[in-house]
């Protein structure tokens, strides 16, 4: 009996302490949310989407920043996911559980989580020597490299989710595959798809490490894709390990812009994958 | 009449089977093609570094590894300070993350209520999309003065009379350093590690559970005795992961790490990560030897991720073939 009462005890200590641990965890990710709303709000303001990254001292906003990021993950997103989509393609519907297909989908794992900096040095050695300055295309190409392997990853998953049979339909209608996949498969895999291009703007938005030596930085305005080119992530840095108030108050609120970007992106790229599993049910 | 419209037709009909098996081979050649450009973005990135760090690999031999000396001024540079950085700073973040991680794990796939779980778990996993550049931003706004006004003079003053603790927490509180980075990093990848946890808790089947309760064991017994050992491979792999990401995260650490290249005992002290290194240096580097140093560097933070991400994903592949259902 006493070494029941044992058992249990440790059980209840154990359980309580899981507990517990969920709300340490969550409570310094709460706090880290909850600065970040309060510092960038409070440094929020028209000024923000609409005068330029300032000198010390005096005021101004992120425009450039904003209009570079967005400049540079639209380029990124424009060249990563066509690629990271043909490449699951041919994973999905040609390749299958084919050697090459594992040793892809392997690699491709490993290029999902290796470290961004390495992707910036990359793309240095590979652009920026060549090229002999640093350019936004650099940045934009360093962002579509890491694009494509979050694009292969859920695309893949996504089609393999379509029924064989509606394969097989089409199949004996005369169609060749690519016939299938473009008007039988794709479409069927529309929202699945959506939600891979939505999660990889997401994690390419935030990107720091890889802007830092390919785009660099731009005071000024400049639209100019062979050029250095503002961008919030990069400014957000140095803006934060600058000495001067205004420069810190401008990283926060471009910090809290990006994240809720990044944010509302996640959501729905969740929301359209929900719609999506629906959709899969009804068609079994 | 009749045999000359049916023969237009096949003709066109041929010609269009024709374009269709075109289009194919094309269509086919093309998803190849990009498939194998995931195989050569990798190997392009392996080429590109041993390209460019040859010059200060080639000076300085297997002695880069093991030196502490990191000096622009007479063009001498080792790997030893911001490689000690990387692994102590990940040690710390694993150290913290990995009890953490497990305790919500088993909170969220076990004992939370029924209907806070999904809440919980879509809260943890959205964090997980967070930019790194916020850790940082927190590190070192808000977490870097509360260390250093009331955490790391308390650590000091209650270290002291400790022999091999007050060699650790020894020296003026900077806020910033070893501790302050390998904390931030440990709250950032404490969302990675949990949800690859949970995800390995909730495949146990439920069958062994049942079993296990079937013979009296408590539930603190069957998380422990059969749910941990039956999904143990996935819980490494989780943490093989998650020590990846610490171990190539940059800007959550760059902020707070202080960017000193000297190799210090106690973990209040600023250090440097391979990757901070990089990341504060590269674009101010002048010389090529210096730039070659901190290319080599990354080649080494590629070859140490690559190594243990290869082997997380490794285990985590055989955990899902093992019980995946054969089609």
């Amino acid at each position: 009996m006493k070494h029941f009462t044992r058992r249990k005890i440790r059980g209840a200590l154990a359980l309580w302490a899981s507990g517990a641990a969920t709300a340490v965890g969550l409570a310094a990710l709460t706090a880290i949310l909850w600065t970040l709303i309060a510092r960038g709000l409070a440094g929020l303001s028209w000024a923000v989407f609409s005068a330029m990254t300032p000198a010390p001292g005096s005021q101004g906003g992120l425009l450039n920043a904003i209009v570079g990021s967005l400049i540079m993950t639209g380029i990124g997103i424009a060249i990563g996911a066509p690629i990271g989509m043909l490449a699951a393609t041919y994973l999905s519907e040609y390749g299958k559980d084919s050697r090459l297909s594992t040793v892809i989908r392997f690699i491709n794992d490993v290029l999902l989580s290796a470290p961004s900096i390495v992707v910036g040095l990359f793309v240095y050695t590979l652009v920026v020597v060549t090229m002999g300055h640093f350019s936004a295309i650099a940045g934009a190409l360093s962002l579509a490299i890491i694009a494509i392997p979050v694009t292969v990853r859920t695309t893949d998953d996504m089609l393999r989710l379509i029924p064989e049979s509606m394969r097989h339909g089409s199949a004996a209608l005369g169609a060749q595959p690519w016939r299938t996949i473009t008007q039988i498969v794709y479409p069927a895999a529309r929202n699945g798809l959506l939600t891979g291009v939505l999660l990889a703007i997401a994690r390419i938005a935030g990107e720091t490490a890889p802007l830092l030596f390919t785009a660099l930085n731009n005071q000024f305005w400049s639209a100019n894709l062979n050029a250095p080119m503002a961008n919030l992530p990069v400014v957000i840095f140095q803006f934060a390990m600058s000495p001067y108030p205004n420069w810190q108050s401008l990283a926060w609120t471009g910090a809290l812009l990006i994240t809720a970007f990044v944010l509302f992106l996640s959501v729905a790229a969740r929301i359209i994958a929900g719609l999506f599993g629906g959709r899969e049910r009804r068609v079994e | 009449m009749m045999a000359m419209a049916s023969s237009t037709i096949s003709v066109e009909l041929a010609l269009r089977l024709q374009r269709e098996a075109r289009f194919e081979r094309a269509f086919r050649l093309l998803t190849l093609a990009c498939a194998v450009l995931v195989l050569a973005i990798l190997g392009g990135v392996a080429l590109a570094l041993v390209h460019g760090s040859w010059p200060a690999l080639k000076t300085f031999g297997w002695g880069f590894l093991v030196r502490e000396i990191w000096n622009p001024v007479t063009d001498e540079y080792g790997a030893l300070a911001p490689l000690y950085g990387t692994v102590v700073t990940s040690l710390i973040a694993m150290c913290i993350a990995v009890p953490v991680a497990f305790g919500i794990a088993i909170f969220l796939t076990e004992s939370c209520p029924r209907w806070l779980r999904q809440p919980i778990s879509t809260a943890i996993e959205l964090l997980a999309a967070v930019p790194s550049i916020v850790f940082g931003l927190w590190g070192l706004f808000v977490l870097a003065p509360i260390l250093q006004h009331s955490v790391q003079p308390w650590l000091i003053h209650a270290a002291a009379p400790m022999p091999i603790l007050n060699q650790l927490f020894k020296g003026p509180p900077f806020g910033i350093g070893l501790l302050t980075a390998g904390l931030v990093l440990a709250v950032m990848v404490l969302p990675f590690i949990t949800s690859v946890m949970r995800e390995v808790f909730l495949m146990t089947p439920v069958s062994l559970k049942e079993a296990a309760y079937g013979v009296g064991a408590t539930q603190w017994e069957v998380i422990w005795g059969v749910v941990l050992p039956a999904s143990r491979a996935g819980v490494i792999g989780g943490i093989m992961l998650g020590l990846g990401r610490a171990l190539g995260e940059t800007m959550a650490v760059t902020f707070v790490i202080g960017n000193a290249h000297r190799i210090s005992g106690s973990l209040l002290a600023p250090g440097t990560t391979i990757s901070a290194a990089i990341a504060n240096e590269f674009t101010e580097a002048v010389g090529d030897l210096y730039t070659s140093s901190l290319l080599a560097l990354g080649l080494l933070l590629f070859a140490i991720t690559f190594v243990i991400i290869a082997a997380a994903r490794l285990l985590l592949l055989r955990l899902e073939m093992r019980t995946r259902p054969s089609k």
